[in-house]
């Protein structure tokens, strides 16, 4: 096989005939669906609409509720912390505020419960990997703020509502975008370098779903940007972080408090007792469960851990029956599958186009309905199959220079330029290879506009909670989600923590929901949460033995 | 790690059967040596992936997956070639006969500020990383970054004091600290780059008009009213308005997104 341009010669061929309709298809686009084309289209082709990838969880709270089947097996599953291994009479560290994930959640609670009067050495962070090992790190595209005079938060508060099919819980969904411009004022203070015009006013892109432009970017390091000071802020504070040491399970009291957490070491193995008046869980999302067996977008430590946690103390989950899968994943070359090219492309101007170059769907269609139309591309035979049987369409990049003039591509797009580069491919000459990927966790722990969770003492923000964007969110909303609820977790685990009370430290609320599993015949052979997941060669796993 | 009989393996490979050993072969198969250990993996692997293939379970040295973090630092070698490369192993290829190891954690001293106090003059990077003015231009640091920064240039910008530059320069820094690792003045090339991009947001950078405006607007709760109203509307009725509302991206042309 000859590899010419990055590509096999076979793709290459195709690609000479994406060249050739090229001018076509750029005069002549692909029009919107109709709403009962969506609807068909879904049904068919998207996991959320389709049988076999979910089913209803069998003990807890949320007993009898549908949700995907990666996050039912880890529901239904042993806890991984047997409570006769753990002496909770001694406590490794004795704090007001234990913040259960170093992302953007929950680096920005600390920095505002630090703000709120709770001294550094009350706080403590404790993250599974570094601190700032997150999906804050990695978004791209932006964050949402309604801040234009022809935009409004009413607006923003409609996308976001219609967006999420109107299932968010409304008070979120206002809490999100009346608190938006506060948040991009406070990063402009900490020192964000966002993309701006010559006159100081911000340059907003618009995105699928939105029916203003107020997507503020940063290149395309968005989140990156956004991350870099946050944690900057908090080491210039020195608040104390504990990596490499992830929460296993949360602490309770006898009075039926949240009231810490035991965390692991990652590398001594060693367990730690932490007591804490009030407990914020921002541990993210869930794409390394590979829901529906899709790739993933998501950094490493992505497996869900806060909603097992928060399950076993009798938090309830929302919307957890649908999954954000984004249709621009890579799908070529290999070492990249499941890796974001992002939404940006599609809104410079690119157009999904499958193997004989032609086009088969409205470029900016909402992220379900444009991935079930890639989907169905693929599955009828009009996709590029790779060398690793690996399905996917093109993106045909090259449009966009041909619309916004040459250099465009490098000056906004420079990490997705650098990606490509490494394996020979230049896509300001060439398009890319995509597929759909999962993304986004849409719902997760209940909480109210005050960040409270229904079990005293724990709060949550980010990725991990529901109810904000109901059960679809919209681009650029996550990043401003952890910046607003972040925020007000904690503000309002402050406040509640001032008052707090803790009693006798408990963790009989897993000998109980181990009895719940017994009572509902689930005899589980696993058990969670499980940290991170398994990526070794399957043949090495086979010959490995747990002597060590 | 002993638990980790619980197995979740990647599965990346959507609409296809599972790669069989005989594909593999065809592929090629190439050697490398962990730490001076020597495996037989596929080729096309990333460095991140074949380490995984060969059994490694990560706890250091992976973040992201996806060239952001700079968690997977990684020197290498070809062998009986001299030169040692610098890359991210979750970008790298592996290569055959290539001696790996990781760089996991960098013991760089960060200066500690506060940005609200501080005063954005020219000589403020030199103040608070004093031992940027040693350098001594071997541009070692820029063959060394995995982001092909002009990473010696944007400490050039530092020395002058131009911080605009700096920041400019050194944009897509992934903070992976190889610039810092081989410098032979103890450089911390990606603290100062940091503390340049937050005075030039904070400071320098032009400030957005309409976001005061907006600021003031919200204090004064004008949108409270409305929001409210649509909080309590029917669902028919915000279905409709949801559906009629004027899309200002059928005029333009920009769009962004994740
Ligand atoms: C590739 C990509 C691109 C994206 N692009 C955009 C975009 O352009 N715009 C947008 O708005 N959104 C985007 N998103 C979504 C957005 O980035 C995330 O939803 C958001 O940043 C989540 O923030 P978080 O703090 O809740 O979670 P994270 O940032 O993921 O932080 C969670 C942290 O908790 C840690 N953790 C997990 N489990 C444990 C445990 N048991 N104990 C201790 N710590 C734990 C994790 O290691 C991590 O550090 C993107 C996401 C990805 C993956
Ligand atoms: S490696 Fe150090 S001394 Fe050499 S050019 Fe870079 S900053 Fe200067
Ligand atoms: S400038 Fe230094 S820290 Fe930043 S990406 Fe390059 S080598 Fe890594
Ligand atoms: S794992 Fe984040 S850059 Fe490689």
């Amino acid at each position: 096989m000859k590899i010419i341009n990055g590509y096999p010669d076979y793709m290459m061929e195709s690609i000479e005939r994406v060249e050739e309709k090229r001018e076509r298809n750029m005069k002549e686009p692909v029009k919107p669906m109709s709403l009962k084309d969506r609807e068909e289209i879904l049904s068919k082709y998207h996991p959320d609409y389709m049988e076999g990838t979910r089913r209803k969880v069998r003990v807890g709270v949320d007993k009898g509720k549908l949700m995907y089947n990666g996050i039912v097996d880890l529901l239904e599953a042993k806890p991984v912390v047997d409570p006769k291994d753990i002496d909770l009479g001694k406590i490794d560290y004795d704090v007001d505020i234990l913040i259960i994930g170093g992302g953007g959640a929950g680096t920005v609670a600390a920095l505002f419960a630090y703000e709120s009067g709770v001294p550094r050495d009350r706080i403590l962070i404790v993250t599974k990997l570094r601190h700032g090992d997150a999906n804050s790190m990695m978004a791209q595209g932006g964050i949402q703020a309604a801040d234009r005079p022809e935009d409004s938060p009413v607006l923003h508060y409609l996308d976001i509502y219609g967006g999420g099919h109107f299932t968010n819980k409304p008070e979120l969904a206002r809490a999100l975008a009346l608190d938006a411009p506060g948040i991009i004022r406070w990063h402009e203070e900490l020192g964000v370098m966002y993309d701006r015009q010559d006159d100081g006013e911000f340059l907003e892109l618009s995105g699928g779903g939105t029916c203003r432009n107020r997507l503020h970017s940063c290149k395309d390091y968005s989140g990156m940007e956004l991350m870099r000071n946050i944690r900057d802020r908090a080491r210039n504070l020195q608040i104390p972080v504990l990596e490499f040491c992830p929460v296993v399970e949360l602490l309770m009291d006898d009075k039926g408090q949240v009231a810490g957490g035991v965390a692991f070491n990652l590398e001594t193995y060693e367990y730690y007792v932490i007591r804490a008046k009030a407990t914020i869980l921002a541990t993210g999302g869930s794409g390394r469960l590979h829901l529906s067996n899709y790739p993933t977008t998501n950094h490493y430590g992505a497996t869900g851990d806060g909603l097992v946690m928060a399950y076993h103390v009798g938090a309830n989950l929302l919307d957890l029956d649908t999954i954000q899968i984004h249709p621009t994943g890579d799908a070529y070359p290999e070492a990249i599958v499941g890796v974001l090219s992002t939404e940006k492309i599609r809104g410079l101007g690119a157009i999904p186009v499958n193997k004989n170059g032609d086009p088969f769907v409205f470029p900016l269609e909402p992220r379900d309905v444009e991935s079930a139309a890639l989907i169905r591309e693929c599955k009828e035979g009009r996709g590029i199959v790779t060398p690793t049987g690996m399905p996917g369409v093109w993106l045909d990049t090259p449009m966009i220079e041909i619309i916004h003039g040459e250099g465009t591509i490098q000056s906004q797009l420079s990490g997705e330029v650098r990606k490509f580069k490494r394996f020979g491919i230049d896509i300001t000459k060439y398009p890319i290879l995509v597929y759909p990927t999962l993304h986004y966790q849409n719902g997760g722990v209940e909480i109210n506009e005050k960040t409270e969770t229904r079990v005293p003492g724990l709060f949550a923000a980010g990725e991990v909670t529901g109810g904000v964007h109901g059960k679809n969110r919209l681009m650029g909303n996550s990043l401003l989600d952890y910046n607003v609820f972040g925020r007000r977790a904690g503000i309002y685990a402050a406040k509640y923590a001032k008052k707090a009370k803790i009693g006798k430290l408990t963790l009989s609320h897993l000998e109980k929901y181990s009895r719940m599993l017994e009572e509902a015949n689930i005899r589980p052979t696993k058990t969670a949460p499980i940290l991170l997941p398994e990526y070794r060669g399957e043949m090495a796993i086979s010959r490995s033995l747990d002597i060590f | 790690m002993s638990k980790s009989k619980q197995v979740v393996i990647e599965k990346k490979k959507t609409g296809r059967a599972n790669k069989s050993e005989d594909d593999k072969e065809k592929q090629g198969v190439v050697e490398v040596f962990i730490m001076g250990k020597s495996y037989r993996v596929p080729a096309g692997l990333t460095i991140m992936k074949a380490l995984e293939y060969a059994g490694y379970r990560f706890i250091r040295g992976c973040g992201c997956r996806a060239g952001f973090c700079g968690a997977c630092s990684t020197v290498y070698r070809i062998e009986d070639e001299q030169k040692l490369g610098f890359d991210l192993a979750c970008q790298k290829l592996v290569e055959d006969k290539m001696y790996l190891v990781q760089l996991p954690f960098v013991p760089a001293a960060k200066a500690v500020y506060d940005i609200n106090k501080l005063e954005p003059s020219d000589s403020v990077l030199l103040t608070y990383y004093p031992e940027i003015a040693r350098c001594v231009s071997c541009n070692t640091c820029t063959k060394s970054c995995p982001q092909d920064i002009e990473v010696m240039k944007y400490i050039q910008s530092a020395i002058r004091g131009d911080i605009a530059k700096c920041a400019e320069i050194s944009f897509d820094c992934i903070q992976c600290g190889l610039c810092a690792m081989r410098c032979p003045a103890d450089i911390k090339h990606y603290h100062v780059a940091q503390l340049a991009r937050r005075i030039r947001g904070k400071y320098l950078d032009p400030k957005s008009k309409n976001l005061a405006k907006r600021l003031k607007e919200i204090e004064e709760r004008k949108f409270d009213e409305e929001i409210e109203k649509l909080m309590k509307m029917d669902k028919k009725e915000i279905m409709e308005l949801y559906r009629n509302r004027k899309i200002e991206a059928e005029e333009s042309v920009i769009a962004g997104g994740d």
